[in-house]
């Protein structure tokens, strides 16, 4: 029989309780407030945080007729569009491939997916940036060789970003197609094909809807990732400046409001598509049994900071969570 | 390093019926992009750790192991790295602990929102969050506010605002595990810890902490691992003093110049991580039950 110890019910409970809920209060606060600053600032008249005049919208103004601005911006958009088309339809296709594939091939697959998100983003940039330059160096005489007259010359720019994006925007695609995967109702597989349904239809109509989430989730992410990424881009984009890019170089240089503005528009528009997978992958969820620290992990996988930052490296210990940044 | 023939592995194997094969070498686009934007680089870095420094910098091939041999003597300034990044991890730790608590114990019908509110922060720009700190402790933040009130401090450009960088960025990827952990442990061995007379502490002592292990593991490699490559946080919160693995390879790489050392450095700090996680993935499935492979998180 166990010894009858007092329970300490009452206040000394209560006020742990109490303790709890507060700090939790607080934690909160200290996520979000930051970034409400820069948001607020945003529309501040004045100059600087000491400086409250009331709201204005002359730094969008100003970061709008910018053209470094919009120049940053337009590649950064069509990075993280191109971005996000290839990482979705290689991701899938590989992810739909891996299925049908056993054995030494298919781990050696996972193997390399966990990789490219586990490496942290300044070793994939780096890496990337010295691979690339050693093979333009090779392949431009070449080049030279075969069009004298107008040799094209290869160097870093956008496609290279969107080559290095690609590698683990992939795999965290690949990832969160495979989790859905798994959680799929096989049953609805075998009537279709008992309904003497042909394997490309049974898929066109019983498995890509299913998927369906998982992969617009997955595309989301991939577009966000390659969007927010300062890292990997810092070290392949060359010449051609991206939105974060230029907000490193520009708040070097000094904090200025104009700043706050380009903040905004990024966070909303990360935060814009953010939501709508978020959706998705809670619809995803709660169609099959898919575990849902599986799919969080691997949605906070590529965050990061690390790649996309750092962050984004950061996401993806593989027992644990899946993947990957 | 890893495995240097799958691609080839994907052409060769698919004589498992007609059915499968043309599924299976859809594998080929993506295995490709591997062999050549993952592979081909990380093998590239391998080489030119093993060169020697050019003398107006770059990289001279050689064959020689002494850029390795050097990073032993030359780790002093990366003392940083593991005092801040283990610091960092600690208070992540302190913080994201009772938080993740808070979550799995009492956010009742709040708890999916409560959730995306702390992986909203992860997917927002790593960028823009240390720049909000920099914003808040700059000059013209924090500070001058408190000059008003006759106070004089220092805030943006000293290890503390490092720290507080580390803690703000990673606590989301410290709570996640911790809380998927709680919130998979079995609810009758508290009922049994309560019947069995043991108070709210007692309990959370003897079987909350020590079963929610795990997700505190995971919590801290996921936070320990990328926070020693930093970059964007020294720089911008330590005023590029406080040196990381991320800020000093930047600096080799892009400042003095040294492709061989920064690509030793590199190529050190990937197998590091590579260890480190296999080491925890193999431990992990050891752990749990076969058949649900690394459950851990």
């Amino acid at each position: 029989m166990a010894r009858p110890r007092p329970r300490p019910v009452g206040r000394a409970e209560w006020l742990i309780d109490r303790a709890l809920r507060s700090y939790a209060v607080l934690a909160y606060l200290f996520l979000f407030v930051p970034i409400a600053v820069v948001v607020i600032f945003s529309f501040n008249a004045g100059r600087h945080a000491a400086e409250l005049l009331g709201f204005s919208t002359r730094w969008y103004e100003s970061a709008w007729s910018n053209v470094f601005v919009l120049k940053a911006l337009r590649n950064s958009l069509l990075i993280a569009t191109s971005t996000m088309i290839l990482a979705t339809v290689l991701g899938t296709t590989s992810a739909l491939a891996l299925e049908s594939s056993r054995g030494r091939l298919k781990a050696a697959f996972e193997q390399l997916t966990y990789v490219a998100i586990i490496v942290p983003g300044i070793v994939i940039g780096i890496a990337a940036l010295l691979f690339l330059v050693t093979a333009f160096s090779w392949l431009n005489p070449w080049l030279a060789y075969f069009a004298p007259e107008s040799p094209p010359r290869l160097g870093l720019g956008a496609h290279s970003v969107v080559a290095t994006h690609t590698l683990f925007t992939m795999a965290i695609v690949n990832v969160l197609v495979r989790t859905r995967l798994r959680g799929m109702d096989r049953a609805l597989i075998e009537a279709s094909a008992d309904l003497y349904a042909s394997p490309w239809r049974t898929f066109r109509q019983v498995t890509f809807p299913q998927l369906l989430p998982a992969i617009v989730g997955g595309a989301l992410l991939a577009f966000t990732f390659s969007f927010d990424d300062f890292i990997v881009a810092f070290f392949t984009a060359g010449q051609d400046q991206t939105l974060p890019i230029y907000l490193f170089a520009s708040i070097r240089r000094g904090v200025t409001p104009e700043a706050n503005a380009i903040a905004t528009v990024l966070l909303a528009v990360t935060i814009g598509s953010m939501v709508v997978t978020g959706l998705l992958i809670r619809r995803s969820r709660a169609v099959g049994p898919v575990d849902p620290a599986r799919a969080l992990a691997a949605a906070a996988g590529g965050a990061g900071g690390g790649r996309a930052g750092s962050g984004s490296t950061a996401a993806a210990v593989p027992g644990v969570a899946v993947v990957p940044e | 390093m890893v495995a240097a023939s799958t691609p080839v592995a994907a052409k060769g194997r698919s004589p498992a019926g007609p059915r499968g094969a043309p599924v299976r070498l859809l594998l080929i686009p993506a295995a490709l992009w591997y062999l050549v934007f993952l592979i081909a680089p990380l093998v590239v870095l391998a080489i030119i750790s093993l060169g020697e420094r050019a003398t107006n910098g770059g990289y001279e091939p050689a064959l020689t192991l002494d850029q390795y041999a050097s990073l032993a003597t030359r780790f002093t300034p990366f003392t940083n790295t593991i005092v801040l990044a283990f610091g960092g991890t600690v208070m992540c730790l302190l913080a994201g602990y009772p938080l993740a608590y808070v979550l799995a114990t009492r956010a009742g019908s709040w708890k999916t929102v409560l959730m995306a509110l702390i992986v909203i922060p992860l997917w927002t720009s790593f960028l823009i969050r240390t720049y909000a700190w920099m914003f808040i402790l700059g000059s013209n933040g924090v500070p001058r506010l408190l000059e008003s009130v006759g106070i004089d401090v220092q805030l943006l450009n000293t290890p503390f605002a490092v720290l507080l960088g580390i803690v703000y960025n990673y606590l989301p990827l410290m709570a996640l595990p911790i809380y998927v952990s709680l919130e998979r442990l079995d609810r009758s061995f508290l009922e049994a810890s309560r019947d069995l007379g043991a108070g709210q502490v007692a309990t959370f002592r003897q079987i909350t902490l020590p079963l929610s292990a795990p997700g505190v593991i995971s919590g801290c490699l996921l936070v320990f691992l990328p926070v020693m490559g930093e970059y964007l946080i020294p720089v911008l919160l330590g005023g590029g003093k406080t040196y990381f693995l991320g800020n000093a390879l930047a600096d080799l790489f892009l400042q003095s110049r040294n492709w061989p050392f920064g690509s030793a450095l590199a190529t050190a700090f990937v197998l590091f991580v590579l260890v480190v996680v296999g080491l925890y993935t193999w431990l992990a499935r050891r752990l749990t039950a076969p058949g649900r492979e690394g459950g851990v998180l």
